[in-house]
């Protein structure tokens, strides 16, 4: 299947990756490669199949809805590229 | 120089006295420094005298556990408190982990010595340990050569003899494969069965850490120390630990899949997995052939599934939290696109694109669905296969390892593969050892089991190592 540099758009912008003009060709033609080769799962009849997401069929464990001694807060906001105040700083989201 | 050894050696030595904690961890530290591996990415000189001072105390008080005083290294997948965890990643390049991963707690907690973080393909993706932002690690038996990836730093750190043992983690043979063309023993536990807080994640119904070492006997004592329930991990299994009950071998049933071996049939790698049958045999095991007709898509089943959950798992490294920022945003969209774009290297920019794809509106079914039905399909031979055998044998890898640079394309990388991750799908144990080699690089064969029967594989992998000496071979850069 061909992919289109329109498709290629839209895929960085779902994944917020801006490519390059190199990489955006490279992007082409590995997806048109890697497509044709995930199409080989087309040839396994999987009719009446339910899909597996989870190896033992296991399902999320839920804990008690209570508070928990966690990691705290100072140490989280420790590791962030820029803070303030105690709060993660990024560029203006709504204009003034 | 004596060798650093296996950890039973060093637990034999630390307890006659011939040698302190202290002492061993400063021989790994000058070995790590000397060797030309590029397998560290960092060097944990002060942690290291810290634990083995204390594990020299504990020795000394008899309060010692079998990895007390034993030098060992983690994946730089693992986040240490303190210690920078990068993934291979420039993205992660500075980051510092607020806590300790558990399988790092356990291990610190049982006394092991942690003397560094190993290089490794970036956010684990790949197959030879290239894709590093740190630089490729280099093979201990032929520096031109890989060491087999994605825990390709550990694997090339047993094998030199650079720590004793070491932490990887295998999605979709990523102990596995390295283990096999370094000369190792690698184990993958059952889906669950070792706790996945703290480890970095890249595909989260695939994801498993586990040992790899210079015997299985030291796996198993890596994995006695780590697997376990971890009520922060909301998939960790609430299982049983590993059986200790010895089965003689001569009880066990083995399958050879057809499956894996006809893609052998033209291969020297063949020969040398017919020789360990044969050392199977006069043990006693017995062997039946098996099929698992669905093996011919687990590569491109696992490349869906694997690439999908990557992409939403790497969707949290918007430059905010924590991680790489680019410099002087113009918006936000800006900080997301480009912190991403700096911070990630081409393969993992790869996946996430393919996974991207692959979870979009209109192919969803078509690739995401559809693969998790495979996906069942081909766990589901290994349940049926199980009903008549007690383990599975087969080859690890393809080749033997393959020279720096000489796979580029994408593709062919991801058929190294092709035996290894079916057993990633269907989430059972798995562990390679070595059985010989070929033009001089070592060979590894792959046992795999029931979901949690790594005590089959342990009994397997120990009769077969008390038989043969290829785990105990060292390669040049060692000696």
């Amino acid at each position: 299947m061909a992919i289109l540099d329109r498709d290629i758009d839209k895929l960085c912008a779902l994944a917020q990756l801006g490519l390059d003009a190199s990489e955006r060709s490279a992007a082409r033609s590995d997806l048109e490669r890697m497509i044709a080769m995930v199409d080989a799962m087309a040839q396994v009849d999987t009719t009446d199949v339910a899909p597996l997401a989870h190896p033992l069929d296991a399902t999320q464990r839920l804990r008690d809805d209570g508070v928990a001694a966690g990691v705290s807060r100072e140490a989280l906001l420790a590791v962030a590229p820029l803070t303030h105040d105690g709060l993660y700083l990024v560029p203006r989201v709504l204009d003034a | 120089m004596t060798p650093i050894g296996s950890a039973a050696e060093i637990r034999a030595r630390l307890d006659r006295g011939e040698i302190s904690s202290v002492e061993l961890a400063r021989d790994c530290i000058r070995r790590i420094e000397a060797s030309r591996l590029n397998a560290f990415i960092s060097v944990t000189a002060e942690r290291a005298l810290e634990q083995a001072e204390a594990a020299d105390a504990r020795i000394r008080a008899g309060t010692a556990t079998p990895l007390t005083g034993v030098p060992i290294a983690h994946k730089d997948i693992f986040c240490t408190k303190g210690v920078r965890t990068t993934c291979g990643s420039k993205m992660l390049d500075g980051f510092v982990s607020p806590y300790d991963a558990t399988v790092v707690e356990k291990l610190a907690a049982a006394g092991a010595v942690m003397v560094g973080k190993t290089n490794m393909d970036e956010f684990a993706m790949g197959s030879s340990s290239e894709t590093s932002h740190y630089g490729p690690v280099r093979n201990p038996w032929d520096a031109s050569r890989v060491p087999g990836g994605s825990s390709g730093g550990s694997a090339a750190a047993v094998a030199a003899d650079l720590v004793a043992a070491a932490t990887g983690t295998d999605t979709g043979g990523s102990i596995r494969q390295p283990a096999a063309f370094s000369g190792v023993s690698g184990l993958k536990p059952t889906y669950g069965r070792v706790s996945r807080w703290g480890m970095v994640a890249y595909a989260s119904s695939l994801d498993q850490g586990g040992p790899l070492a210079r015997s299985v006997a030291d796996l198993e004592t890596m994995l006695r120390c780590i697997e376990g329930f971890d009520p922060k991990d909301s998939t960790s299994a609430e299982r049983p630990a590993t059986s200790r009950a010895a089965r003689p071998v001569s009880e066990i049933k083995v399958g050879l899949p057809r499956e894996y071996f006809a893609q052998l049939s033209s291969s020297p790698l063949g020969a040398r997995l017919a020789d360990a049958r044969r050392t199977f045999e006069s043990l006693g095991v017995r062997f039946v052939d098996v099929g698992l007709p669905n093996t011919v898509v687990a590569v491109p089943t696992y490349y869906v599934i694997a690439s999908a959950e990557a992409s939403t798992n790497l969707a949290r490294y918007d430059g905010v939290r924590y991680g790489h920022r680019c410099k002087d945003p113009r918006d936000i969209a800006d900080l997301f696109q480009r912190s991403r774009d700096e911070g990630f290297g081409r393969e993992v920019k790869r996946r996430i694109l393919t996974g991207t794809y692959a979870l979009s509106v209109g192919y969803y079914d078509a690739y995401y669905v559809k693969a998790q039905r495979v996906r069942r399909l081909i766990r589901d031979d290994f349940v049926e296969a199980f009903k008549t055998v007690d383990a599975l044998l087969a080859p690890t890898s393809p080749s033997v390892a393959f020279p720096i640079g000489a796979v580029s394309d994408p593709i062919e990388m991801y058929q190294q593969d092709v035996f290894t991750v079916p057993a990633s799908l269907a989430g059972i144990p798995a562990m390679s050892l070595p059985c010989g080699f070929h033009d001089g690089l070592p060979v590894g064969m792959q046992l795999m089991g029931k979901h949690f029967d790594e005590a089959t594989l342990v009994a397997l992998g120990r009769a077969f190592q008390s038989a043969t000496d290829w785990h105990l071979k060292m390669p040049p850069e060692a000696t």
